[in-house]
């Protein structure tokens, strides 16, 4: 039993949230095909409802971790919160400066350098110029990538990329940190660094909201964990219940695979 | 399970720090009619322009506009147009156009290439800010911004050029010739508004891009660069209102060229299109902008 009886803020409130949207089927969208079809009435848009009239909060400090299988609305949820996608029906409040780790990365521009990228993203995410510069060499020392971050970012490795993803987001200093299946980056000592990391996120006072297929993850750093199954929010409960029931539905069990610290 | 009150407290504000996230505190909610709050949208974009201004910095780096060489082709590419077109022009006209003219052609087609380079920068502002819009929540209008900024950036040095043929040719100078800052001001405004409607129409339509050569094109002809505005015959006169840069550009070899004050008429057309432009643009690009993080 997880009372929230008023005794702590929350970071996050959502309240009976749905998020819709459209999206194209067609492989790359044209007008010359938008003008072919209109005589066959053919519909290529379709309407997906990602999330349904799903609520809860996430009281201060808390790191809420959420599992589902794929497609059940997860990143959806997430991005809604990051105000990336806003609802098309109810409300979040966000309580604090956010700041994002989704499983797309870093860098929108890969033929700039991984400095111009970094700086780029902090400006865009609301960072000031001067605050930036302060936070530069700390991402830079954290994600190790030297000389590389003045290379342009089509030059590195997949590795590189998520290092420099990870190091971005827990170097901007959040209150609340959104991460989406984004931590499995890089070799097995960056892995180590960035587990550790995140340990030491969760302990602090850090809000954190975690997507993972990684349910040791959920298990070992989550103080709540919520289950959503196509667009509804399934349980919401301590981590070892949600997990347990989880399992159990997909009939997986806790193996070391589904455990797998990823 | 856990026992869910509706009255969470959400009072203080526990981790208030001054000039970071500016905005502690966010609210998602639908958008009205699907606009989300303008007010705050301005705001935010206001307060982030440094994102606009770096971006473009970064892009213009990237085509070396910062080596000698770079500027020295910014400022070739459309003094070489110019001179073609001035050569294609008289010998259409049998050979009848005088030394003024050329002044007219370069005035024209360095406007011109400002308004167009804004519009071809803008197609790809939004489709090229790719991982960008899926991660990051911020006012997406700072992309097709930034495309302005970049085409201005290259328009100021052909401005340069101008001058010392100005004088080389001996063409009239006066305080008339101040009307270039608000005319520029509108050229700024229409392009803004025209970027911003290519932005988000290239997300929905990806081979906008390859048709954009074809409509500048049509519209350099139509518009008064390689022609003056009062030779147009009579019945194709209406050209002049019915095209945005009509007026405009009218307007601008007067002022340039002969230092004479724009009309009433050119102004108010004029006006009327670069405003109506960035309303309807801007208004246009907002309303689709929920839909760049799923269509990308």
């Amino acid at each position: 039993m997880i009372s929230l009886s008023g005794s702590s803020a929350s970071s996050i409130v959502v309240q009976d949230v749905s998020v819709t949207y459209k999206t194209t089927l067609e492989r790359r969208p044209t007008l010359r095909n938008a003008i072919t079809r209109m005589g066959r009435r053919e519909k290529v848009v379709r309407e997906i409802e990602a999330v349904k009239n799903v609520s809860f909060d996430v009281p201060s400090g808390t790191v809420l971790g959420i599992v589902g299988a794929n497609g059940a609305g997860k990143s959806t949820l997430v991005r809604t919160i990051a105000g990336i996608l806003p609802p098309t029906q109810g409300r979040i409040d966000v309580f604090g400066r956010v700041s994002t780790l989704l499983a797309l990365g870093v860098g929108f521009n890969r033929s700039l350098t991984g400095r111009d990228n970094v700086r780029l993203g902090g400006l865009a995410a609301g960072l000031e110029p001067d605050k930036l510069d302060e936070k530069y060499d700390e991402i830079v020392e954290f994600a190790e990538l030297g000389d590389f971050m003045d290379m342009p970012m089509r030059t590195y490795s997949s590795g590189m990329y998520g290092r420099l993803a990870f190091s971005v987001a827990v170097n901007m200093d959040p209150d609340i940190l959104l991460i989406d299946e984004a931590m499995s980056v890089g070799d097995a000592r960056f892995r180590r660094k960035s587990a550790n990391r995140m340990r030491e996120l969760c302990n602090e006072a850090h809000t954190i909201v975690l997507v993972s297929h990684a349910l040791g993850s959920i298990l070992e750093l989550c103080d709540q964990a919520i289950w959503m199954d196509h667009g509804v929010l399934r349980m919401w409960d301590e981590p070892e219940a949600v997990v347990d029931a989880y399992t159990q539905f997909l009939e997986v069990g806790q193996d070391a695979v589904t455990l797998e610290d990823v | 399970m856990i026992e869910h009150h509706a009255n969470v407290t959400t009072a203080a504000q526990p981790h208030h720090r001054e000039n970071d996230f500016a905005e502690v505190h966010h609210v998602y909610e639908p958008h009205l009619v699907g606009l989300p709050p303008l007010g705050q949208y301005l705001r935010e974009a206001w307060r982030r322009r440094s994102f606009a201004v770096e971006l473009s910095r970064t892009k213009l780096r990237a085509q070396n506009f910062n080596t000698a060489f770079g500027q020295l082709w910014l400022v070739l590419n459309p003094l070489l147009l110019a001179a073609v077109y001035f050569i294609l022009i008289d010998i259409v006209r049998g050979g009848g156009r005088d030394e003024d003219f050329f002044a007219h052609l370069m005035a024209g087609i360095f406007a011109y290439y400002f308004v167009s380079g804004a519009v071809r920068n803008g197609t790809k502002s939004v489709v090229g800010g790719g991982r960008l819009i899926l991660n990051t929540a911020f006012p997406r209008v700072l992309l097709p911004v930034s495309a302005v900024i970049i085409a201005f950036k290259r328009f100021v040095p052909t401005v340069v050029v101008y001058v010392p043929a100005h004088v080389a040719l001996g063409l009239p100078g006066g305080p008339e010739q101040l009307w270039v800052i608000p005319l520029v001001g509108l050229l700024v405004v229409l392009a803004t508004g025209l970027a911003m409607i290519v932005a988000a129409l290239q997300v929905y339509f990806r081979d906008l891009k390859n048709l954009m050569p074809y409509l500048l094109r049509a519209w350099l002809y139509t518009s008064p660069v390689l022609y003056y505005a009062d030779e147009m015959p009579q019945r194709y006169r209406f050209l002049l209102d019915i095209n945005p840069l009509g007026q405009l550009l009218a307007a601008w070899s007067g002022v340039i060229n002969q230092a004479q004050a724009p009309t009433g008429h050119q102004l108010l057309v004029a006006a009327a299109w670069a405003f109506g432009f960035l309303l309807v643009g801007f208004i246009y690009f907002v309303s689709r902008e929920r839909d760049f993080a799923v269509r990308l």
